[in-house]
């Protein structure tokens, strides 16, 4: 048990996928104007997120590994990630209809977050089983939905400030994603 | 097409990483140096080289419903034959760009381009497209790892900067000093981008 709860703290603070691994930046500094889209972009990764840890997890060990086509892997999962997101859109639309509604947008956009192929490759690199695959890619989205919706807050706050005109839009929110950063760095050595 | 323009505009202005903001995973994380910066620029570049050519090729093959999925499996192929030629011809670089290998797959820019210029445009310009998106990214890669590894571990390619007893400053190496320098570098390319828009 302490083991699994480890990996959770870990994944969300220790190790955080934006801020120690560089994963998912571009929706990070894309959808983190508002942070009613930063929940909503929280809430669709971390469905997806799970499920293709799950998916990826089983492709690899039942069929990449039987098959001795590993060197195929990118192509694979990317696939497997593109075709997820594709499918989790049309059922939601069928079933939730009002949670579809609500993460609209953001499922196709998830697709070339680079957060889910990365994480998926990572759980097979670090030779994890069916559960802690399931538990470690739910954390990391846990993670990025951290990062994600402190940011949002932090940039919702900005635009009634007065930034100097050279540093307004992007260059702005990249030195707070840097300060939060460094703030993140606090957590590191806590768990390993 | 006007060669110079189309490398200035590029480099400065529509720069990938600077003017568009667009495959920040992996400037963020290999520009610890300048050297994994070029590393990692060149594979870049070799893809959306060799992607470009492809779709330019077969983009009155390609149904337009499946484009995206079949762009995709393309970029995935060159990805799969980067991250084997690296790890026979470049094993260190390999071990330290790591992840980010398999990752350029998910590359905005290579996809953008792929999209928005090799399937409307012929093979020659496509590929023209491609280099020079290519060097754009590599080049803002360099500028970034440069920087960094000047003020993070004092020595550029090996190149020693500052004299041995003087301290470095650590951050820059880290994860926040990536975030730092590259906003504030996205300042000064602003600044030279308008500079270079007010010459015409």
């Amino acid at each position: 048990m302490a083991q699994y709860i480890l990996l959770i703290i870990g994944a969300i603070f220790v190790n955080n996928v934006v801020f120690t691994k560089f994963l998912g930046i571009c929706p990070y500094m894309g959808v983190s104007k508002k942070i009613d889209t930063a929940i909503g972009m929280t809430m669709a990764v971390t469905f997806v997120l799970t499920l293709a840890g799950a998916i990826t997890y089983i492709v690899q060990n039942f069929v990449l590994v039987p098959m001795d086509i590993t060197y195929l892997q990118t192509i694979v999962f990317i696939l497997v990630i593109a075709s997820l997101v594709q499918f989790v859109e049309i059922v939601m639309k069928k079933v939730a209809p009002a949670l579809y509604k609500a993460l609209g947008i953001f499922l196709p956009l998830i697709t070339t977050n680079c957060a889910i192929l990365g994480v998926a490759i990572l759980s097979v690199q670090s030779k994890f089983n069916f559960l802690l695959t399931v538990i470690f890619s739910f954390a990391s989205a846990l993670g990025f939905g951290v990062a994600l919706i402190l940011f949002a807050g932090i940039r919702e706050a900005l635009d009634t400030r007065d930034v100097p005109k050279v540093f307004a839009g992007s260059p702005i929110a990249m030195i707070i994603a840097g300060i939060l950063a460094l703030a993140f760095m606090g957590f590191s050595g806590m768990v390993k | 097409m006007n060669l110079i323009e189309k490398f200035k505009k590029t480099f400065f202005i529509e720069n990938p990483v600077t003017g568009l903001l667009l495959g920040l995973c992996p400037t963020l994380a290999v520009t610890s140096s300048a050297e994994n910066g070029i590393g990692m620029g060149l594979a870049t570049t070799f893809v959306l080289v060799g992607s470009n050519l492809v779709v330019s090729i077969l983009k009155n093959v390609i149904p337009n419903r499946v484009r995206i999925p079949a762009f995709i499996v393309v970029i995935a192929t060159f990805v799969t034959i980067v991250d084997m030629g690296l790890q026979a011809t470049f094993f260190e670089l390999h071990k330290t760009l790591g992840l980010f290998i398999p990752l350029i797959v998910v590359n905005c820019i290579i996809l953008g381009r792929a999209e928005a210029f090799a399937s409307k445009n012929g093979v020659w310009d496509s590929f023209i497209d491609g280099f020079a998106n290519g060097l754009g990214f590599t080049f803002a890669l360099f500028i970034l790892g440069s920087i960094r590894e000047i003020f993070g571990s004092g020595a550029i390619l090996g190149f020693k900067f500052w004299p041995e007893e003087y301290r470095t400053i650590l951050v820059f190496v880290l994860a926040p000093g990536a975030f730092l320098t590259l906003g504030f570098m996205l300042v000064g390319m602003n600044k030279i981008s308008k500079v270079l828009q007010g010459d015409k």
